[in-house]
């Protein structure tokens, strides 16, 4: 299937959003995704299926004042 | 009164924000410094219990092993007061905020701040009022940054935000606390915290904000682009806590003529 993630196009063999975070090397780091403007909740990243067309945000906290 | 009555100097002087209580009175932020290293020598050094961060999108496909700044500031060890820098508009605001509370295991402390413009970093005063009410009805205990407006300040509190957070002067100037007048009229009439955020740009700027009353100082770029960041830190921590025993204190009378500390009797004479 083909994602959006963070605003590039990301072609993905994975089914959820745990695989897709394992497929970009950042598995277990401290961040939040946003599947079609909707927040997944880290809990659900196991089960919750991806498809083609899909836009996802994933942020982590930097650097800010 | 006795010294030892006197509040603040001996006991414990705290502030509470949303019901947490804190020793120190200084809030810093971790953007701008050279790396993480500096970020915590400085934040230690000042001896912060709030800190600020910002929320952006995670690299994809590079930098995969970089390190996480919350691997050197420990959620565990800090509040962390994630901010809504960036947005210009109270949806991409409240967006901001409920990532963050993903993000942080639910947190629901945040710093908003919707901005006018990118060349003043003024605040947008609607989109932030409307963002603040949205947050509030969510959940958020919402520190909200905003002009100098007894009256945008107060009805910011009456929304129900746990803090005020009135400019000193532009985000990142340096300029100082450009309207003390109209920030001790803010803080007279508040019954939620009053912090200063922005515009501090060395540590008497800190210690004028605390001596017109503050609960706290909140400053990003007055350390970080300080010549010597922890040093600055160091500074920062002094001149807040000496701002606050002076507010405490009670300053003296501003008199137009002389007034001798010397008695006036008794002058040897030949």
């Amino acid at each position: 299937m083909q994602l959006q993630v963070n605003g590039d196009t990301l072609v993905f063999d994975g089914e959820t959003i745990a695989d897709l975070l394992t497929r970009l090397e950042i598995s277990g780091r401290r961040l939040a995704v946003e599947v079609n403007g909707d927040i997944v909740p880290k809990g659900e990243h196991g089960t919750s299926r991806l498809h083609d067309g899909d836009t996802i945000e994933i942020v982590h906290a930097i650097g800010g004042g | 009164m006795s010294d030892s009555q006197v509040s603040g100097a001996q006991g414990p002087d705290t502030f509470q924000v949303a019901g947490k209580t804190y020793q120190s009175r200084l809030l810093i932020g971790t953007g701008k410094y050279r790396d993480f290293d500096e970020t915590r020598a400085a934040i230690e050094m000042s001896g912060a219990e709030i800190v600020t961060v910002a929320i952006r999108r995670t690299n994809i496909g590079q930098n995969a092993g970089e390190p996480n700044l919350l691997d050197f500031i420990s959620p565990d060890q800090y509040t962390i007061l994630p901010n809504t820098a960036g947005c210009y508009t109270a949806a991409d605001a409240v967006r901001t905020c409920k990532l963050a509370r993903e993000l942080l295991d639910g947190h629901d402390l945040v710093k908003l701040e919707v901005l006018g413009d990118q060349k003043t970093l003024y605040p947008q005063m609607r989109e932030t009022l409307i963002a603040a009410e949205q947050l509030v009805a969510d959940g958020f205990k919402v520190m909200v940054y905003t002009n100098d407006d007894p009256i945008a300040a107060k009805t910011l509190e009456d929304m129900g935000c746990v803090a005020v957070m009135p400019l000193g002067s532009l985000i990142g100037s340096g300029l100082g606390i450009l309207n003390p007048h109209n920030i001790r009229i803010i803080i007279e009439e508040a019954n939620v915290p009053i912090i200063v955020d922005a515009g501090v740009g060395t540590a008497s700027d800190a210690a004028l904000a605390m001596e017109l009353g503050c609960e706290g100082v909140l400053m990003n770029s007055a350390i970080a682009h300080a010549g010597q960041p922890v040093l600055m830190a160091s500074a920062m921590k002094k001149a807040i806590e000496a701002g606050r025993e002076a507010f405490l204190a009670g300053r003296m009378p501003r008199k137009a003529y002389a007034s001798a500390s010397s008695p006036l009797d008794g002058v040897s004479k030949v």
